[in-house]
This record gives structure tokens, C-alpha cells and sequence, in this order.
């Protein structure tokens, strides 16, 4: 059955999507958009670093991504810079760095638009075991350090005073965004993953009241987009990465509309 | 140390960006004793307790705390953002370990009971105030930290949790840290008070334990 494209492309997608709801759960929770795309435009110096290095590829980006985190980190205990400049320099730093690079061998040929928009059609076998054993890895992870981490999105004081050691489960969690990040970044590219942990995250919070329901439900909505996205790029021939992430823009509006009427019909039966 | 010192301050001082918020400050708590810091906006009274807490560094003086000092603290504001979805009972929750029973008694002491389980945003003030309470004395702290905890409270509500404090402190010997603006919400219940004067750095302090 794994020998059919489509349905690798299926089942990375999937193993993709349940990792990417609850980690995009904290991603908004804790605002931190810019953070995902300066670790996801930062893999562009780690291809360039894989290359260099002669490591694989996944690996290259994930360790480029971490060296991003902490320097993140250490920026902003400093005082002086804002956060949103300090992600920036980073981001386009870091692409910027990674083009230059890459342009020293001639030799190499990437490809620039897998790279960027991913491919998720080309996953191979292998690509399966790196997604769902890394995606199990990285719940479990984020399952230990569930209860530190809300509590430090909540207040960081209260976190501390209650000993939950804020700094260290959000540097762990920079971690895992690298980490997914890395896995990601061949399957819907640099430009499109930060979508895919906003969207579904942002779905989901019209139907959960508490944080754990709202992770369980982005990890659907993801799933559902994973799937609707592959068909249709099947069926309309377009590009698989982009109708991925459509297909979740379509999720977000369609859970946004029936709460309107209700609350429209509400109003009406009550004046 | 006494080992009846929750914590202890001498001569601390802090200074952000080029300017003393305060200087000069001397504060214990010990356990069962209820210390309480007025003084006007700006004074830097919520700037101290952070440092007594270990959540602020001081520039000067020293800190001691009672070696694992369990703190249950009600924050001067918290705010918790919109798209993060949370129900009372799961904030009180995130708290610690503990029964269902343990959490319906913390609610029904501040007066929450009646209340269900509503999501956090829909709190009016001084109910999200009494929530916070309760998550503090659910942990059942060695010392109780309350910033400006009166804030949106009602006045029938000021006398309930001041005698709630009491109650808890009675119960658990725990030691009790307040800070408010106004030293009549406090006058019936401190042991000794902190007046902290902006820009000034000579504190007085009354002691009603003679
Ligand atoms: N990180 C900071 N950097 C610079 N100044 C600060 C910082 N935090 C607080 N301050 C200043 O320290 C002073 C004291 O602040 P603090 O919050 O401790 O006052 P407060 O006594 O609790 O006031 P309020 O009654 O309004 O709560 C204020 O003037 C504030 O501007
Ligand atoms: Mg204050």
C-alpha cells in the first residue's frame, strides 16, 4: 500500500498534522508566529549547513534551528532589543546567510521551490519513519512538559514562584518547534509551515473550553486539511503543499460561520 | 536562620534602568504573622514583594528564604489571552495535584461555588480576583503573597477576605504578605505594615504585635 505516492503522501501528511495541532496550540497561545517562521526561514542556512557538512538534510536544519532558539534566547535576556527584531534580524538573517552560501558551490543544485512551497508527493519510505517516530518523540514531550508549559503561558511569575522552571520548559519547547520544523519543512516547504500550526490551532479554539480539548481538536482539523488538501490537488492538479494549507484556510472559515448564525437566531429568539 | 522566618529582607534595594524604585528596606515575615505593605501608586511595593520572592533580583541588600518555601501568590493582574481557552477549574487546576473535593472546598471558601464552571474570561474582576485566591490557599502555602487582592472586590467582599486570610492563616500557620493602597482595608488584620512613599527612601513602620 506504501508503495502508492499518494498514499505516503497521506499518511506523512497525517503524521505531519497530529504533531502540528498541539504544538500550534502553544505556537498561538503563546504568540509566537514570528518565532515559528524565523526558525522556518533559519532552515535554509540549515540546508546550507547540511550541505557543507555532509549531514542528511533533516538533521542539518534541526540542529540550525536549535542554535536559532537559544540565541533567541539569549538575545532576549538582554535587554535593549525588542523580540520582534531580534526574530527578524534572525529570520532573513539567517536566509539570507544560507542563499549566500549555497551560492559558494556551484556544484550543489537544490531545489529552490521544494524547499519552499515542499513536496510532499516525493516522501519516500523512509520520510515516513523520520515523521511518525519523530512525531511520537516529540507529543511525548510535549504530553511531560503539557502542565509547566501552560502554567508559563499564563504567568510567568506564578510559574516561577510555583516552581514549574518556565525557563527551561520554553527553551525545551523551542526545541520541539525546531524539531518539527526540521521534519516539516520537505513536506510543505519553508513558507507554508507556520500555516499549518496556526491555522488548524486557531480552527479549533471555537469548540473547546479547555486547553486539551482545543489540542485534540487542531490535531483534526489538521488532519481533515491534510487529507481534503491531497485530494483535491489529486483531482484539480494543483500544488499539493498550497491546497494543504487551503484546504485548512477553507476548515477555519467554515468553523467560524455557523457560530455567527447561531448567535444571529439567538439574538432574535431573545429580543 | 530562625525557623520561624518564611523570609527575610535587609536594607534591600532595587534600581532599574538608572533609577531606585526603593532603597533601604527591612521586612520578615514569620509564620503565622500578617505583614502587609501600603503605599501609593508607584511606590514600588509590587517591585519588593518580586524581590522577596526571588522573582526580581535586588541591586543591593540581601534575601533570605526559608529553604523550600511553598508560596501561593494572587498576582496584581494576570492577564490570560483570549485564544487560550480555560475553564475556573482548570486554572485552579494548573495549581498542583489535587482531589476534586480539595477544589470544590478552595471555590466554595471564596465564594465561587454557586458559580459552575465558566470559562475564565467571562469572570467579572472581583470574581476572577476570589478564583486566584482560591488557587493560592489550594496550595496550602507556608506563605501567602497577595498583591492589591481588595482590587475589584466588593466592600462586603474586602471584610470576607480579610477574614478569610485570617481563617487560613489560623488554620495553617502560614505567614502572610498583603499589599494594598489603603491602609484602612488592611488596619484590623496586619501585625506590622510597610509604608513605602514614592521617591522616598525612609520607610516608616507601625507594628500592632506589642
Ligand atoms: N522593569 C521595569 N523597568 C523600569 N521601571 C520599572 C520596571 N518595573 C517597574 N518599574 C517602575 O517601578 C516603579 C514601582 O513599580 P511597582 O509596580 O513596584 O509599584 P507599586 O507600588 O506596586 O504601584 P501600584 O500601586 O500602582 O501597583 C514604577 O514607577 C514603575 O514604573
Ligand atoms: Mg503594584
Amino acid at each position: 500500500m506504501l508503495d502508492d505516492f499518494f498514499v505516503r503522501a497521506l499518511v506523512a501528511g497525517i503524521g505531519l498534522a497530529v504533531v502540528t495541532g498541539p504544538v500550534g496550540c502553544f505556537i498561538v497561545w503563546r504568540r509566537l508566529a514570528y518565532f515559528g517562521e524565523t526558525i522556518a526561514h533559519s532552515s535554509l542556512l540549515g540546508v546550507a549547513v547540511a550541505i557543507l557538512s555532509d549531514v542528511n538534510l533533516t538533521l542539518g536544519i534541526f540542529f540550525t534551528a536549535t542554535v536559532v532558539v537559544f540565541i533567541v534566547f539569549l538575545l532576549e535576556r538582554r535587554e535593549g532589543l525588542p523580540t520582534d527584531t531580534i526574530l527578524g534580524l534572525l529570520a532573513h538573517g539567517g536566509l539570507a546567510l544560507g542563499l549566500v552560501l549555497l551560492s559558494f558551490f556551484p556544484g550543489v543544485r537544490i531545489d529552490l521551490h521544494a524547499l519552499l512551497f515542499g513536496d510532499i508527493l516525493a516522501v519516500s519510505r523512509h520520510d515516513l519513519l523520520v515523521i511518525w517516530v519523530g512525531g511520537a518523540i516529540v507529543l511525548g514531550l510535549l504530553c511531560c512538559l503539557w502542565t509547566p508549559l501552560l502554567l508559563a503561558t499564563i504567568s510567568n511569575d506564578l510559574s516561577t514562584v510555583e516552581s514549574r522552571k518556565p525557563l527551561m520548559s520554553k527553551l525545551l519547547f523551542g526545541v520541539l518547534v525546531a524539531a518539527v520544523i526540521a521534519v516539516a519543512v520537505k513536506i510543505v516547504g519553508v513558507l507554508l509551515i507556520v500555516a499549518l500550526l496556526i491555522i488548524p490551532a486557531a480552527t479549533a479554539r471555537r469548540f473547546a473550553n479547555i486547553p486539551e480539548t482545543m489540542a485534540i481538536g487542531a490535531a483534526l482539523v489538521g488532519v481533515v486539511s491534510v487529507a481534503g488538501g491531497l485530494f483535491a490537488s489529486l483531482q484539480f492538479d494543483t500544488p499539493s503543499g498550497p491546497s494543504i494549507v487551503v484546504a485548512a484556510l477553507i476548515c477555519f472559515v467554515l468553523a467560524r460561520i455557523p457560530i455567527v448564525f447561531l448567535k444571529g437566531t439567538k439574538q432574535t429568539t431573545q429580543t | 536562620m530562625d525557623s520561624k522566618i518564611l523570609v527575610d529582607a535587609q536594607n534591600i534595594g532595587v534600581n532599574l534602568s538608572n533609577r531606585w524604585i526603593f532603597r533601604h528596606v527591612n521586612v520578615t515575615v514569620e509564620r503565622g504573622q500578617v505583614v502587609c505593605i501600603i503605599g501609593g501608586n508607584g511606590a514600588g511595593k509590587t517591585t519588593c514583594v518580586r524581590t522577596l520572592l526571588g522573582l526580581q533580583t535586588q541591586t543591593e541588600g540581601t534575601v533570605n528564604r526559608a529553604s523550600s518555601l511553598k508560596v501561593g501568590l494572587v498576582p496584581q493582574k494576570l492577564e490570560i489571552t483570549p485564544i487560550l481557552p480555560l475553564t475556573i477549574r482548570r486554572l485552579v487546576a494548573l495549581a498542583g495535584k489535587f482531589e476534586d473535593q480539595e477544589i470544590d472546598d478552595a471555590l466554595s471558601a471564596v465564594g465561587l461555588d454557586e458559580l459552575g464552571n465558566p470559562s475564565v474570561s467571562t469572570l467579572s474582576g472581583g470574581e476572577f480576583q476570589r478564583l486566584m485566591l482560591a488557587r493560592a490557599i489550594l496550595r496550602k502555602p507556608d506563605l501567602l503573597v497577595l498583591d492589591e487582592p481588595a482590587q475589584g472586590v466588593d466592600i462586603s467582599g474586602v471584610e470576607v477576605l480579610n477574614r478569610l486570610v485570617l481563617d487560613v492563616r489560623d488554620e495553617t500557620r502560614c505567614g502572610v504578605l498583603m499589599i494594598s493602597h489603603d491602609i484602612e482595608m488592611v488596619f484590623d488584620i496586619f501585625d506590622d505594615v510597610l509604608v513605602m512613599i514614592p521617591h522616598e527612601f525612609d520607610q516608616l513602620r507601625y507594628s500592632n504585635a506589642a
